[in-house]
């Protein structure tokens, strides 16, 4: 299953330790944690689905391609890093 | 007098309760986080603040117990669309909070960027777009104003009969609605816009009002502050009549009209477009209490040297018209017990205000 690890900044607004989902992309495995913690999806994506602006996503080391179907495959030993993009201060 | 005021600022939400002649700060919520908006709902108690977070979107709070304790409650949000792209709206900022009215116990309205208006008639539990509004073609036409994406700042609820709305929107008009929303119309015969190409002067969608404030006694009294200026109205937002000649200057974003009294109000003055500072540095409040004829300039307990702005909702009246609240984009808090005669500074060192609100 692949592993989703979330940003330490996500925690002050909402609780999101890691996880383990069985998911073939990324979609599917975030709405897998969404699933059990409905709370954080907000957080993530906007309402239409699509990875917040200033949200990155990366397999590995690899940034995802699909912002917005969010369709990069994932495969079992992947890790799943959801952390927050620089914006002002 | 209203002894408590709520400052919406940059890195949270800063309460203040008047005890004796001070003002004394209750621990600020949601500490390092921008709050876009508060709203003290005087029908119920209830406060709700916005925050605006920068990576993880918009997010809206509620306190049943005087800010003691928040819950995080729905944001207003677009409808999901079927495929979405780049283009699928969000909500950027919630703008503006307003309570419905006194006969609509917890409907409330949200004013955002990029200008969906959005209505929750369960104290914010759930809420949903204005169709009617955002579908209406002249919609395309509306621009940024303040900030990159027109926005809805203002959204006045007739006191007499709730379902008389006005919107104000930067940039994009007046919009009245006669039935509680279901329809809108384009008003504002008046306003005019001197920047923009000749034909497009008095356009009356090309207007970038910067905020509305109607007098609570006599709501037919709508105050505006313009990109372009000051106005008027006395037929309800119909048409305004321009106020000028003021000094030390007519632009601005701030206005509050006195709750009871037709033929007062207050602006808050600056430099237009090329320098964001007051006239001169000099910070002042400029009141009329003669229907907008002539302006007295309050600047006692201002700073003689000063760079701070009052954005769209920096500047708030209780429900006497005699206390006053200011606060500025320089992180600059002021009230007054005498409508402006005397302001006296409560904290200089807040973050960036975006609202001041009394409990």
């Amino acid at each position: 299953m692949a592993r989703i690890v979330f940003t330490p900044n996500l925690q002050r607004h909402v609780d999101c330790p890691p996880s383990n989902a069985p998911a073939a992309t990324v979609r599917e495995a975030l709405d897998h944690v969404f699933a059990g913690n409905p709370q954080l999806r907000s957080y993530v994506i906007d309402k239409q689905g699509r990875l917040r602006k200033h949200i990155n996503v990366y397999i590995n080391d690899r940034t995802v391609s699909d912002r917005i179907a969010l369709s990069d495959t994932v495969g079992a030993d992947d890790e799943i890093y959801v952390f927050q993009a620089l914006t002002g201060g | 007098m209203s002894d408590i005021l709520h400052v919406a600022t940059r890195k949270g939400l800063v309460s203040f309760k008047r005890a004796g002649n001070e003002w004394r700060a209750n621990a600020p919520a949601f500490i390092g986080q921008p709050v876009s908006a508060v709203l003290a709902d005087a029908r119920d108690g209830t406060l709700y603040a916005a925050l605006r977070l920068g990576h993880f979107g918009v997010k809206l709070h509620r306190s049943d117990d005087a800010g003691a304790s928040w819950s995080e409650i729905a944001a207003p949000a677009f409808p999901t669309v079927e495929t979405p792209d780049d283009n699928a709206p969000a909500v950027d900022m919630i703008w503006t909070l307003v309570a419905g009215g006194a006969d609509e116990p917890g409907v409330l309205w949200a004013g955002t960027t990029p200008g969906g208006l959005f209505k929750s008639s369960d104290c914010g539990a759930t809420w949903s777009l204005n169709d009617s509004l955002w579908n209406l073609p002249e919609r395309k036409d509306w621009a940024g104003g303040g900030y990159d994406l027109p926005g809805i700042h203002s959204v006045l609820v007739d006191p007499r009969d709730a379902k008389s709305l006005t919107v104000g929107v930067s940039t994009g008009g007046v919009w009245p609605s006669a039935d509680g929303g279901g329809s809108w119309r384009l008003t504002g015969t008046g306003l005019r816009a001197e920047y923009m190409p000749p034909d497009l002067v008095f356009d009356l969608k090309m207007q970038d009002v910067h905020r509305l404030s109607a007098c609570a006694a006599a709501p037919d009294i709508v105050w505006c502050q313009h990109h372009n200026g000051m106005f008027r109205s006395i037929d309800g937002g119909e048409t305004y009549s321009e106020i000028t000649g003021v000094k030390p200057s007519v632009f601005g974003f701030a206005v509050a009209a006195h709750p009871s009294d037709p033929n007062t109000a207050w602006f808050v003055p600056a430099i237009k477009d090329e320098l964001r500072i007051p006239v001169d540095a000099e910070l002042v409040v400029t009141q009329t209490s003669d229907g907008g004829k002539t302006f007295a300039s309050q600047s006692d307990g201002l700073p003689a040297v000063s760079y701070d702005l009052v954005y769209r909702h920096g500047l708030a009246v209780d429900r006497t018209g005699s206390r006053l609240a200011m606060g500025s984009t320089t992180g600059n808090l002021w009230t007054s017990d005498d409508s402006g005669r005397r302001w006296t500074q409560i904290h200089g060192h807040l973050p960036p205000i975006a609202e001041v609100a009394f409990g």
